[in-house]
């Protein structure tokens, strides 16, 4: 009986994208639905009434929304490559820095790009700091999970490709010759066969980042930044 | 010998999941807090990134994030078990424990609790369409979060049935009371009354 998988997502969702990787590197089928935020489905409300956000995955009919949950969800549904190692110590690393790209780098570095004056210098320093503990979880290893991609890399992945994008539109270099390590996972993790298919067409992507920054700076409504 | 140590800081909520987690799966441990100790020479070595309580530190191996650390403590001992075993179910106590450890849904109790006038009154409504949330949609008619038996949820969740009421007593605003929130007020009472948990309630001073 073929299982019915379906994601809600937009063309370019950050977090949407880890759960497209994740779902590929397992192998899974699935129908994407690309959602336009300014108009949501009926069907996404249905399934997300609490957030009303992509993404969201629907498992034979049962909804299950925000990524960091999706991914367990999916490690613990579909057992072929696993994204979350067997030991108890090293999962808890690997779920202790996807908390901390989501609730700190993200952040800091959204910040910089978004922010002015001297808002815009706090976010610049607290970025650094948090690169700087990236930086040093990466020594010895070529992925945050060590041979193999796994539920961290999944979640600071956007550093590989949206990163780029936006210091290409703003002009600032924010993951520069400080962080060679950091430079270098980008790379590899960009490239692996199974993502580098994953990211979103470029050009469609530094248009929208143009359009979103000039609508920031001329106050305009700011819809889900990272989606 | 496994040697398990708990940092944390009375009487920080989050410290007293990883305690009542480690408790009712009758793990011993060391609970060491934060007060007694110099802050930036054991929070800086055990939690670096972010110098904070609560740290379980299992063999001399330090894990931080209260809900990380409760899925490390659920792996790492599987008696009385504080997830569901299936996959759907688990996805639905880790989205409710992200709702309730959101910022957005964590600040209405605190300005309800430290607030003053035209904001203490906002958050007072806020904190009771929340309540409204929990009570409705994910307590409902269980008897605890995790069904039958205690489970992860219902330890994060454990600080609205440790301290709510103090806090309603601080400021003289009674929200969550028998007859508006049924289901939640019986929750609070069979929460407490759990041998465990009774043990290891934060002082009513």
């Amino acid at each position: 009986m073929a299982e019915e998988v379906k994601l809600f997502k937009t063309f370019s969702t950050t977090f949407g994208l880890r759960v497209v990787q994740a779902l590929k590197l397992k192998g899974i089928e699935y129908e994407a639905i690309d959602e336009d935020l300014s108009n949501k489905s009926p069907l996404l409300l249905h399934y997300n009434p609490v957030y009303k956000k992509v993404p969201v995955l629907v498992h034979s009919g049962k909804p299950i929304s925000e990524s960091l949950v999706i991914l367990e969800y999916i490690d613990e549904t579909w057992k072929q490559n696993p994204i979350l190692p067997e030991d108890p110590f090293e999962r808890a690393r690997e779920r202790f820095w996807a908390k901390f790209n989501d609730e700190k780098l993200l952040p800091t570095i959204w910040g910089v790009f978004i922010k002015e004056g001297k808002d815009r210098e706090e976010a610049m320093a607290g970025s650094v700091e948090n690169l700087k503990f990236v930086e040093e979880e990466l020594k010895g290893k070529k992925f945050f999970g060590g041979d193999k991609i796994g539920l961290a890399d999944l979640v600071f992945g956007w550093l590989g490709n949206l990163m780029g994008i936006l210091e290409e539109v703003s002009g600032l270099k924010i993951v520069d010759e400080r962080y060679p390590l950091l430079l270098a996972w980008m790379k590899e993790f960009s490239e692996h066969p199974v993502i580098k298919d994953t990211w979103p067409a470029h050009d469609k992507m530094i248009i929208r980042q143009h359009l979103q920054a000039l609508l920031t700076r001329t106050g305009g409504i700011f819809l889900c930044n990272l989606s | 010998m496994e040697e398990v140590k708990v940092l944390g800081s009375w009487p920080s909520p989050y410290g007293f999941r990883v305690q009542w987690a480690l408790e009712l799966k009758g793990v011993e441990y060391e609970y060491v807090d934060k007060d007694l100790f110099n802050k930036s020479d054991m929070l800086l070595k055990y939690n670096p990134v972010h110098k904070k309580i609560p740290v379980l530190v299992h063999n001399g191996k330090p894990i931080a994030e209260s809900v990380v650390i409760l899925e490390y403590i659920e792996e790492t001992w599987p008696q009385h078990p504080l997830l569901p075993k299936d996959p759907y179910e688990r996805a639905m106590a880790r989205f409710w424990i992200n709702f309730l450890d959101n910022k957005d849904k964590v600040a209405p109790f605190v300005t309800f609790f430290i607030g003053l006038g035209e904001e203490h009154k906002k958050a007072a409504e806020e904190v009771k369409e929340l309540l409204k949330i929990y009570e409705e949609q994910v307590l409902g008619e269980k008897k605890y979060f995790g069904g039958e038996e205690i489970g992860m949820l219902d330890l994060a969740m454990g600080w609205m049935a440790a301290s709510f009421g103090v806090i309603e007593e601080i400021v003289d605003v009674r929200i969550l009371d028998g007859e508006t929130f049924p289901r939640l007020h019986a929750w609070i009472q069979n929460f407490r009354a759990n041998p465990v948990i009774k043990n290891n309630l934060p002082d009513h001073d």
